[in-house]
């Protein structure tokens, strides 16, 4: 076991761990935030996909050792049920949720693209997402979702 | 003094003279004449456009003129030099801003001499060094080919050359010195194939414009064409004497790798060797075969040593770390029992080209920026690493992954790379 202090979410743990455990088990199993989902396991899927310092990142093949100092957030960042941030809203909106197992990461994929660039086009939208694949394939409403966030960015300045 | 004057009066003369030999020598140097604009042909031989296809698809055309996410051919792709950033030009049929203008004549003086319609001299990236020595008829199929495509208005994007390429005159002392080689001719006791994958690996295919040394003006080195070179931060490896290494290359391995397929003992292609692998895969799979054949009957020259590793500094190796991180971020993957080794015969890692390589440059690239996928294409993916894994973490994860592969031989400067390759990507 080794001890590895993460910063999610603004707050510092300090946690016992496996050393070779990648973050999303450390995120579910340790730290009870079980937005991020287990899919595949293989960074293929993106339904693990969390935001590191500024970046997306798989989180179920990003190792826990070597985090420290370095801000994690989840989707239970963004909001909650009872007040969604206005990403969160937007899926809800344009209805982009199906079975919903692939949102927490979709959603965190996309808060990084709005957050480096607030009024990305389709295009640019389009580009950034193709990491992360919807079994259900609602990703047109998953686009739609995340350009009206991105075209209420334009209209807010 | 007037004396003096008169007496020196014909030096003036024949040094005014010389000196206007030389400027309308160099004007008519730096000169080409525009070519008449033409009305875009319209009808095609269906034949024709098919080898012009295949003549394209050769060349790369599409690799750097359509950049991700544009219009097929309509240009625009950022090329980085160490002499500025140039932005590859529209070439599909549109007349204002394409080649819709453009007559064959004009195509063909483009391709062999690198000069556009309108008399300016384009900048050597496009590899017009190797086009031309493309047949007459495969310039006359990939004009026709390209001709024929849907025009796409996009104007050319502005350049950021620094001072003195800028100039594009320029350009016509560098074709002077570099610009001498002649179109192929059949080398008689070799087989057909060796010949069509000499014509594709010297000609269309231009190969040696990423896997050659470049000088210090941006041209390949003479004499050492195709010992490997560097592109956009990845190492090009040397293509002579492929058959001999201690990692050597079967003709079926070099086919297979050369269509974009993941290849047992070497790995897949990554980097910008993956658009031009996915360009040959759409090739009959007779030109890659010629392709191997040739290639793999390319000898090592004696003037040229291979990079001998062993000097410099090797890092301190930790390879409990190094395990646990292949463990974390890797096995799921690349462990012997990993599904996509079982079921879809990836290779061990161990004995992949990149971890074979002198230099671990490849192996980085690869781990830091993954395997993007495709779309339509179905492949390997690989998640890229930049974000999840630190600079300590790399250098355990690449020593211990090379102590596994070439024990006698670990890497040097593990850190310098890493850190090198973190600022070439920012």
């Amino acid at each position: 076991m080794t001890q590895v202090t993460l910063n999610v979410n603004g707050s510092a743990h300090a946690l016992e761990l496996e050393p070779d455990m990648p973050l999303l088990y450390a995120l579910r199993n340790h730290l009870g935030l079980n937005g991020a989902k287990y899919g595949c396991g293989l960074g293929q899927c993106g339904a693990c996909t969390v935001i590191v310092d500024d970046k997306p990142v798989f989180s179920c093949v990003t190792p826990c050792a070597g985090l420290e100092g370095k801000k994690v957030r989840t989707v239970e960042s963004l909001g909650s049920a009872e007040r969604p941030g206005p990403l969160q809203k937007a899926f809800i909106d344009k209805q982009a949720a199906q079975c919903g197992y692939c949102i927490a990461g979709m959603l965190m994929r996309a808060q990084s693209l709005l957050e480096s660039n607030p009024h990305p086009d389709e295009q640019t939208i389009r580009e950034h997402m193709a990491g992360n694949l919807c079994r259900c394939g609602t990703h047109l409403r998953i686009i739609e979702a995340i350009s009206l966030v991105a075209g209420q960015n334009g209209s807010a300045t | 003094m007037k004396g003096n004057f008169l007496r020196s009066s014909p030096l003036w003369i024949s040094a005014a003279a010389l000196a206007s030999i030389g400027a309308i020598g160099a004007a008519m140097l730096m000169w080409r004449p525009a070519i008449a604009p033409i009305e875009r042909p319209r009808t095609f031989d269906a034949a024709q456009l098919q080898r012009g296809a295949r003549v394209v698809e050769a060349g790369d055309c599409a690799v750097c003129h359509t950049r991700p996410g544009g219009q097929y051919m309509a240009g625009g792709l950022p090329l980085v030099t160490p002499f500025g950033t140039l932005y590859s030009t529209n070439i599909t049929p549109d007349p204002q801003t394409g080649l819709g203008q453009w007559s064959l004549p004009a195509f063909e003086r483009a391709m062999r001499e690198g000069i556009a319609r309108d008399g300016h001299f384009l900048y050597p990236a496009f590899p017009y060094v190797h086009y031309r020595r493309m047949s007459e008829d495969d310039i006359a199929d990939a004009y026709a080919y390209l001709m024929s495509g849907p025009a796409v208005n996009s104007p050319a994007m502005q350049n950021h050359m620094n001072f003195p390429m800028n100039i594009r005159p320029l350009v016509s002392f560098w074709n002077l010195l570099f610009l001498h080689a002649k179109p192929l001719t059949p080398v008689a006791q070799q087989s057909e194939a060796w010949n069509r994958g000499r014509y594709l690996v010297e000609g269309p295919g231009h190969c040696a414009g990423c896997h050659s040394p470049l000088n210090l003006i941006g041209a390949e080195k003479s004499g050492e064409s195709l010992a490997g070179g560097e592109v956009d931060g990845w190492e090009a490896p040397s293509l002579l004497g492929m058959a001999r290494r201690t990692n050597p290359w079967s003709t079926e391995q070099l086919v297979h790798y050369l269509r974009a397929e993941v290849v047992d003992g070497h790995g897949t292609a990554a980097g910008p060797m993956r658009p031009v692998s996915l360009s040959l895969a759409r090739l009959p799979v007779s030109d890659a075969e010629a392709i191997a054949e040739y290639l793999l009957s390319l000898q090592t020259r004696a003037a040229i040593t291979e990079i001998q590793p062993g000097a410099g500094n090797v890092e301190t190796l930790d390879q409990t770390s190094g395990a646990l991180l292949f463990a974390s971020a890797c096995a799921g993957c690349h462990a012997p029992a990993a599904p996509m080794r079982e079921i879809d015969g990836r290779p061990g890692l161990d004995r992949t080209s990149a971890l074979q390589a002198p230099s671990a440059r490849n192996f980085l690239k690869t781990v830091l920026e993954g395997v993007p996928a495709m779309p339509g294409v179905p492949g390997p993916v690989m998640p890229p690493f930049a974000a999840s894994l630190d600079n300590v973490q790399l250098i355990a994860l690449a020593s211990y992954l090379r102590q596994q592969a070439r024990p006698d031989q670990p890497w040097t400067e593990l850190s310098s790379t890493i850190e090198a390759i973190r600022q070439e990507t920012k």
